[in-house]
């Protein structure tokens, strides 16, 4: 069974175990981000038939809120918060940088999808402000200097993997 | 079925009005005009674009006419001093959110948000105009949106879904970056629910939604949502 398949397979449960409701739409796009990775519109689609919702409701839920992914995220996650200790300490230069030096705006991909740049409303990491998480590692007190060698960092230790 | 009445004053005239009815329904009904974008006799009430806010006596609140149910002897103020204020407040927030220019627009002297900012006396705009730039869709064979004149009131969108049923238009995203979409997005060609026929554009208080080489005046139908209605209701 190919793994679009299984993917399936398990959608299919979480809406059976919501006995195909509409209120639980937002339940469902939770689990079916979750186990697809983004929500792209095959699938919204697919959400939108089983429910027997209307597809422009569905997208309308699935964009308000900005937890949920449209696009697929790249291999590395770069996240910037946006919170206001952030701010203040000057995150702002910090992500300009970093779409400057790799080519990516905030909320997309790089064309070849190896890096996502997205922003956060607060961490809650405040007190060590500017906060940028670069994949899973959190980096405090943050310059665009550290900030673009990490960046350098992981999207080049791929390429050492790959040789 | 017996209808209870409640007695209430609105603008100081006692009225009364059968139980459950909203403030700006009850105050049309009695001769007292509120002014809104959004509300559409027809289509449910949406509360969106707060023209219709009033005071209510006991309570420092403002309260947006087109949702709030009458209470008993509630006194109601439709027109104070600080409601023009605010009134006129919210048009110029309209006017600035995205691009009204009225001499070239479609829906220029046919536009109920420019009635509006005439009739409360809007001649500026204080805040800072955003001037968006959304690309056109005019893709469908007669049917263009232009979202750079969008107010949100939702009308395209509670006309679509209750009164023709399929429900083709929603919201997405939110705040500033809201826009009416089509289907997921899709340009309206595409639309795979659509059925063209055309009651967005008429009931579209501006000229977001409008019908390519129709006289504007022609196309516009405040009246159609509440005529199919009454139509249904018949039967």
């Amino acid at each position: 069974m190919s793994k679009e398949d299984k993917r399936r397979i398990m959608l299919e449960k979480v809406l059976k175990e919501h006995n195909y409701q509409e209120s639980a739409l937002l339940e469902i796009l939770h689990r079916a981000q979750e186990i697809y990775g983004y929500l792209d519109k095959d699938l919204l689609m697919d959400i939108s038939g089983s429910l027997n919702i209307p597809p422009s409701h569905v997208f309308g839920v699935a964009t308000f809120y900005s937890f949920f992914k449209l696009r697929k995220p790249g291999e590395h996650v770069v996240t910037g918060c946006l919170g206001t200790a952030c701010y203040v300490k000057g995150v702002e230069k910090i992500m300009e940088a970093v779409e400057q030096e790799f080519n990516v705006k905030r909320g997309h991909s790089t064309p070849d999808g190896r890096l996502s740049l997205l922003v956060t409303r607060c961490i809650g990491a405040c007190a060590m402000a500017p906060t940028i998480v670069v994949d899973d590692e959190v980096i405090g007190k943050a310059t665009k200097e550290i900030v673009i060698q990490k960046i350098k960092d992981v999207l080049g230790g791929d390429k050492a993997e790959n040789r | 079925m017996s209808v209870n009445l409640l007695k209430l004053k609105i603008d100081g005239v006692e009225v009364s009005v059968p139980e459950g009815t909203m403030i700006l329904k009850a105050a049309k009904d009695n001769g007292i005009i509120i002014p809104t974008l959004c509300n559409l006799e027809g289509l449910a009430p949406y509360g969106g674009c707060r023209l219709c806010l009033v005071e209510i006596s006991g309570s420092p609140k403002l309260f947006p006419a087109c949702i709030t149910p009458v209470g008993p002897n509630m006194e109601i103020t439709t027109n104070s001093d600080r409601l023009k204020e605010y009134r006129k407040m919210v048009v110029q927030m309209l006017l600035a959110e995205r691009t009204h220019i009225c001499s070239v627009c479609v829906a220029n002297d046919h536009c109920e948000l420019q009635a509006m900012a005439n009739q409360l006396g809007v001649d500026h705009v204080m805040f800072e105009r955003k001037f968006t730039q959304e690309p056109i869709d005019s893709t469908h064979d007669f049917l263009v949106i232009d979202r750079n004149r969008c107010i949100l009131c939702t009308r395209c969108i509670r006309i679509c879904d209750q009164i023709e049923g399929v429900h083709t238009l929603d919201l997405k995203l939110r705040g500033k970056d809201s826009e009416v979409i089509m289907d997921l997005d899709e340009h309206w060609a595409n639309s795979c629910s659509c059925t063209s026929c055309r009651k967005c554009a008429k009931v579209c208080p501006v000229g977001a939604i409008y019908i390519e080489g129709e006289p504007i005046g022609h196309t516009k139908n405040k009246e159609i949502a509440a005529f199919i209605r009454d139509r249904r209701n018949r039967r």
